[in-house]
């Protein structure tokens, strides 16, 4: 391969390493509305969240990483479900733009309390990915895009094998499918509802704390979420596969965007992507149909 | 003119719902005995299906009671209801689609599995045991009783009206009922199809000893199934007795047809404006 084949490669590579963040995230986003039907514009807040409870842990409360980690993660559900109960469940029944424009204001709540507790200032999360830099041939990759992209991809496993195996994963399919026959055959729709909330806090904490760690903090880095919407629309609201296919993707298109066209472009990429979907395809690649009731 | 039922394993007591201003059911009462198929009847829009959906937990009533195997069901939610033994089909198919008949199937025994998620994720002897148990009774009694053994691995959405049918039936089997309400079992059924689902009914009672309570229009199939039927008209019970007495009740003949007199279909008007304007 010519040096320019390899620059590609490099290229697509780092692209990829962000697109498994944006799949990861998209993730968390389908659980919602597989789930509960709301489409949570917040998303990339509740990310942010993630990372600066991270950073509360270890910068703060001076924990070891290890320890932090999973606290953020287990403190990221509790927030989810607690956004869930006190936001989502009294908008039950709600007309779908309603809980949406519930999510809008809540975007704007959880920057408001970013930037009331830790300022609106960048600021970084502590080193954990080792620095060595890897080389795969002749392509360099940053070490913390390397790491990033292999916790994104394990969590997904994860994820994918909750949702085929663990019963709660099976009610969570099965109210996706059908609220009423679920509740018929005895699963606890609501509950459903806040561990589907939970779930995704949890995965977003992930996503938030590897994004913090290769980015740093701040409060706008919510605007990640607007890349994860493009994602998800191209994927189709409520397909996994699409979250998966289309985070990847959108991630390699940005960074070929960025690095041949000038890092201003990576938006426009991003959105005439969406525009493109939006003509052709409005219910996603992989996303059903909508299908009129007569 | 009320059926005498002693122990009745369902029993409705005085049920009122409200729906804004309308009184969708207005002081409904009738008892289930145990063993019995017991079927409720009624032209369109008579309130059959809010009874049903007032027992299943999914409406809650304005006033009256619904007591099951002797207790109360006020309060109880719906999984809750589904646990204690009430499963439930329902008129447009609510099937999980996407799913497969079996693990359709399968989720019928949901609200009974008792392994946690540690011990499903680690596939603990428990669990094995369970899933074992679980799947003889389903492979081995349902789906072979219910003559889908050839479907279990289709997804649900590629099947026809009646088999689709049939796997929601499964499902409420799965469920290890103590009654069964079947929310129009043959509706949009061919003949053949209707005869099948009709055996399969009086089988179900006969081999589980499942209690049925149906709403159906099949006037046919509910006066040869039924030991017991109950008629409602604008949310009321107008008829209440064995398939013989109800059929001769002039009552019921004037709610589904009319008299032919128009005397008397403007009465049915005025007593239908009536209903809306006192609710």
């Amino acid at each position: 391969m010519n040096f320019d084949g390899w620059l590609l490669f490099e290229i697509s590579l780092a692209g990829l390493g962000t697109g498994g963040l944006y799949a990861l995230t998209a993730l968390a986003f389908v659980m919602i509305y597989k789930a509960t039907k709301v489409v949570n514009i917040a998303i990339g807040e509740m990310l942010m969240i993630g990372a600066y409870l991270f950073l509360a842990f270890t910068s703060t409360l001076m924990l070891p990483i290890w320890l932090a980690i999973p606290l953020s993660l287990l403190a990221s559900a509790l927030i989810g479900g607690l956004i869930e109960r006190t936001l989502i469940r009294p908008m039950l029944g709600e007309s779908p733009i309603s809980s949406f424009m519930v999510t809008v204001g809540l975007s704007s709540i959880l920057i408001g309390l970013v930037e009331l507790i830790w300022t609106a200032d960048q600021q970084r999360l502590p080193e954990f990915f080792p620095s060595k830099p890897i080389l795969i041939g002749e392509a360099f990759v940053s070490p913390k895009i390397f790491y990033g992209f292999g916790i994104a991809l394990l969590f997904i496993a994860v994820v994918l094998v909750t949702f085929r195996y663990w019963r709660g994963g099976v009610a969570l399919r099965a109210t996706a499918s059908d609220q009423a026959a679920a509740y018929s055959v005895g699963i606890n729709v609501p509950k459903v509802f806040s561990l589907a909330w939970m779930l995704a806090g949890a995965i977003a904490g992930v996503a938030g704390i590897v994004v913090g760690s290769i980015g740093g903090v701040s409060s706008a880095m919510g605007a990640f979420g607007l890349s994860v919407l493009v994602v998800v629309i191209f994927g189709g609201l409520d397909s996994v596969f699409g979250a998966l296919v289309g985070g990847l993707l959108v991630g390699v298109i940005e960074a070929l965007a960025g690095f041949y066209l000038g890092g201003e472009y990576k938006i426009l990429a991003t959105f005439g992507l969406l525009v493109l979907i939006l003509m052709v395809r409005p219910y996603g690649l992989f996303g059903t149909h909508e299908i009129e009731r007569l | 003119m009320t059926f005498q039922t002693s122990n009745p394993i369902l029993e409705v007591q005085d049920l009122t719902l409200t729906f804004g201003g309308v009184k969708a059911l207005n002081g409904v009462s009738f008892a289930v005995a145990p063993g019995s198929i017991t079927s409720v009847i009624g032209p369109n829009g008579a309130g059959k299906t809010s009874v049903f959906n007032t027992i299943s937990g999914f409406y809650k009533p304005a006033s009256g009671v619904i007591r099951f195997d002797g207790e109360d069901l006020a309060g109880v939610a719906p999984p809750q209801r589904a646990a204690k033994g009430l499963a439930r089909s329902f008129q447009n198919i609510a099937l999980f689609r996407g799913m497969t008949v079996l693990d359709n199937i399968k989720l019928g025994r949901h609200c009974h599995l008792k392994t946690g998620p540690l011990g499903a994720l680690f596939y603990s002897a428990a669990a094995r045991r369970e899933e074992n148990e679980l799947r003889q009774e389903i492979e081995e009694r349902i789906i072979d009783f219910l003559e889908i053994d050839h479907i279990r691995k289709s997804p649900v959405s590629a099947l026809s009206y009646g088999l689709q049918k049939r796997v929601e039936l499964a499902r409420a089997l799965a469920m290890k009922p103590k009654i069964l309400l079947l929310d129009e079992p043959v509706a949009g059924m061919n003949r053949e199809e209707t005869e099948d689902m009709a055996r399969f009914i009086l089988e179900v009672r006969r081999e589980w000893g499942v209690t049925v309570l149906m709403v159906e229009h099949d006037m046919g199939m509910v006066m040869d199934l039924s030991d017991h039927v109950v008629v409602l008209n604008f949310g009321q019970v107008i008829a209440d007795g064995v398939p013989a007495t109800v059929q001769a009740n002039p009552e019921v003949a004037k709610a589904y047809l009319g008299s032919g007199d128009i005397h008397s279909l403007r009465e049915r008007f005025q007593q239908a404006a009536q209903v809306r304007r006192s609710a």
